[in-house]
């Protein structure tokens, strides 16, 4: 295993604005996800009327979704900036044979149907093309915590903006939407981290380093 | 002192007409201009307009007023003839002359027909339609049926030959109750009933009558419709969100929650939010006009606000005591955070599983560890 060591060389695959948008992302996701529970189901905490413990929860909801939506605007314009490895073909591999043929292979891995594990050397095919799924989920929750945000400026920009939305969802059916989003991302996260694990493990591209770092083992020729 | 009294009663007279119409009513001088001050705050106008209202109610040229009942409980009229005292407003839709109007007029059977029809030929295109309850559209809408016909084909030739139709209640304006799940007479509001109609949606349940007389006096004053949001509502009494205006709003904000009917917080009237009040979600004027005579509204009295003069209220806003809707497709027990935390254990336990297994398999190969 050790014998070549020096054919493989640090390639750097992420960079600064794929790894800041990730670190960002965790960072709101995790911060919305705890205030959304208070919003959505809140305590009393608050011991005298001048307290201003929900207006703070949402101060730091909406500024976290903010810096959220900053950070999907960004990395969606990085998609068409930025290396081959942050680019939009890697989220869509099932547009292409070699995607497909991927995809494929690493769906059988997972499913212990093959001991091959594909070492790709930016994201592998199947977590591209849940990326994407992801990214919609992010669209959403954006969207909708935006015009359920909205809501207390009728005449507002942001209002006016967002009205395909209140088109799209009933009131209520808006609020379920944005709250089992938040679950379903919480789900997410779960497979995300152990996936993450595991390909470092058995892929050993060094994967969990590489979205601190940026870099990469790659063997030459690659 | 004299002197003054007078030039004061000319200013009066040039500012706000002649006396004498309202008095003869009962209603005195001053009380008919608070009533044109108070309509002009109603529809968010500068108080300077309250002379120019007080002159259109004077004027002779009232229109007739058509006011048809449908799929409804008569709560809409009830809310208007049951308030304590005769208000000034009740008097306004009084001499407006209401030509027909099933519970209150004197005339019954084909007089009372007769009355409709006469008031649609001679005033054609300037009555007013004012429309209670929802419009079965199902089975060529035999479900409500007055003096033989079909309450569409009513609404049709009334509606449609209005100057405006004003509907009034959640049901005219969106079907409400009648149209709620699964709607079994295909009960509609009067927009979908008559869509070439020029109609304005007052919901609520009931509407409140200091709005529907606020839109009234809108239309004599200035001969058009008050602008409305998207929905056909007046905006100035559904340009705001009830939350947004609730007088237990700063209990919202400070962290203080009713958690349960009775108890502490419950008596201290913090906010109703955790049971339920669908304040965050609907947009009514209740909190600062309130209803019968302004008296009091549902969470003033601590009940949480039920969506009522929202599209669908009954189906989207409940359950009524609980801030999300079932999730589709399962049980009314199982909560969104229910079915969420079993999706998120679910995942868990699926790649946990999956890592057990990972772990135990031998013989994996990546060619990534196998440079050269």
């Amino acid at each position: 295993m050790a014998r070549n060591r020096s054919c493989l060389y640090e390639k750097y695959v992420w960079e600064v604005p794929v790894r800041l948008t990730h670190w960002v992302n965790v960072t709101a996701i995790i911060v919305l996800s705890v205030t959304g529970f208070y919003i959505g189901s809140p305590k009393t905490l608050g011991l005298v009327p001048a307290d201003f413990v929900m207006g703070w929860v949402r101060v730091v909801h909406l500024t976290a979704g903010y810096a959220f939506a900053v950070s999907i605007a960004s990395r969606i314009w990085w998609a068409f900036a930025g290396n081959r490895y942050a680019g939009w073909r890697e989220f869509v591999p099932f547009v292409y044979p070699e995607g497909r043929r991927d995809m494929g292979r690493m769906f059988l891995y997972y499913l212990f149907l093959s001991r091959k594990v594909p070492h790709p050397t930016g994201h592998n095919a199947l977590a591209g093309a849940t990326y994407l799924l992801v990214f919609v989920l992010y669209l959403v929750m954006a969207g909708t915590g935006f015009a359920l945000d909205a809501e207390h400026a009728p005449g507002g920009m942001m209002r006016v903006l967002l009205a395909p939305l209140y088109a799209l969802f009933s009131n209520q059916g808006m609020r379920l939407t944005h709250h089992m989003g938040m679950w379903l991302l919480i789900a997410f996260a779960i497979h995300h981290i152990y996936s993450a694990w595991l390909m470092d493990v058995k892929e050993r591209g060094g994967v969990m380093s590489s979205i601190f770092g940026g870099y990469k083992p790659v063997k030459r020729g690659e | 002192m004299a002197k003054n009294g007078d030039e004061h009663d000319e200013m009066k007279q040039h500012c706000f007409g002649t006396p004498g119409l309202w008095e003869e009513r009962g209603v005195s001088r001053r009380d008919f201009l608070k009533f044109c001050t108070a309509m002009s705050a109603a529809l968010a106008l500068p108080v300077s307009l309250a002379p120019r209202i007080a002159e259109a109610l004077e004027s002779d040229s009232r229109p007739s007023v058509i006011w048809l009942e449908f799929q409804s409980c008569t709560g809409d009229t009830e809310a208007l003839l049951r308030a304590a005292n005769p208000t000034v407003g009740e008097i306004v839709l009084d001499v407006l002359s209401v030509d027909y109007a099933e519970t209150i007029m004197a005339a019954a059977g084909h007089q009372a027909e007769e009355a409709r029809l006469k008031t649609l030929k001679e005033r054609s295109g300037k009555y007013i339609a004012v429309v209670e309850g929802a419009i079965p559209m199902k089975d060529n809408g035999v479900y409500c049926c007055v003096g033989g016909r079909s309450a569409v084909d009513i609404a049709r030739e009334v509606c449609g030959g209005a100057m405006a139709t004003i509907t009034v209640g959640t049901c005219a304006s969106y079907g409400g109750i009648p149209a709620a799940s699964p709607n079994p007479t295909g009960a509609v509001g009067v927009k979908d009933a008559v869509p070439g109609a020029t109609v304005i949606n007052l919901p609520g349940c009931p509407v409140n009558t200091d709005n529907l007389v606020a839109t009234v006096v809108h239309i004599l004053t200035f001969g058009k419709l008050p602008a409305t949001d998207s929905k056909g509502r007046p905006l100035f009494a559904y340009g705001k969100r009830i939350h947004d205006n609730c007088e237990r709003r700063p209990h919202f904000d400070a962290g203080q929650y009713v958690e349960q009917w009775g108890d502490q917080a419950h008596r201290a009237g913090h906010c109703l939010y955790k049971m339920g009040c669908k304040g965050p979600e609907t947009f009514h004027n209740c909190p600062t006009q309130r209803y019968n005579e302004k008296t009091n509204w549902p969470v003033g009295s601590g009940h949480g606000c039920a969506g009522c003069s929202e599209p669908h209220f009954w189906d989207t806003m409940t359950p009524f005591y609980r801030r999300l809707p079932n999730v589709p497709g399962f049980g009314v027990e199982a909560t969104a955070d229910k079915i969420g935390l079993g999706v998120a254990a679910a995942t868990a336990a699926a790649f946990g599983i999956h890592g057990v297994v990972s772990a135990l398999r031998k013989g994996d190969e990546s060619d990534a560890g196998k440079e050269g």
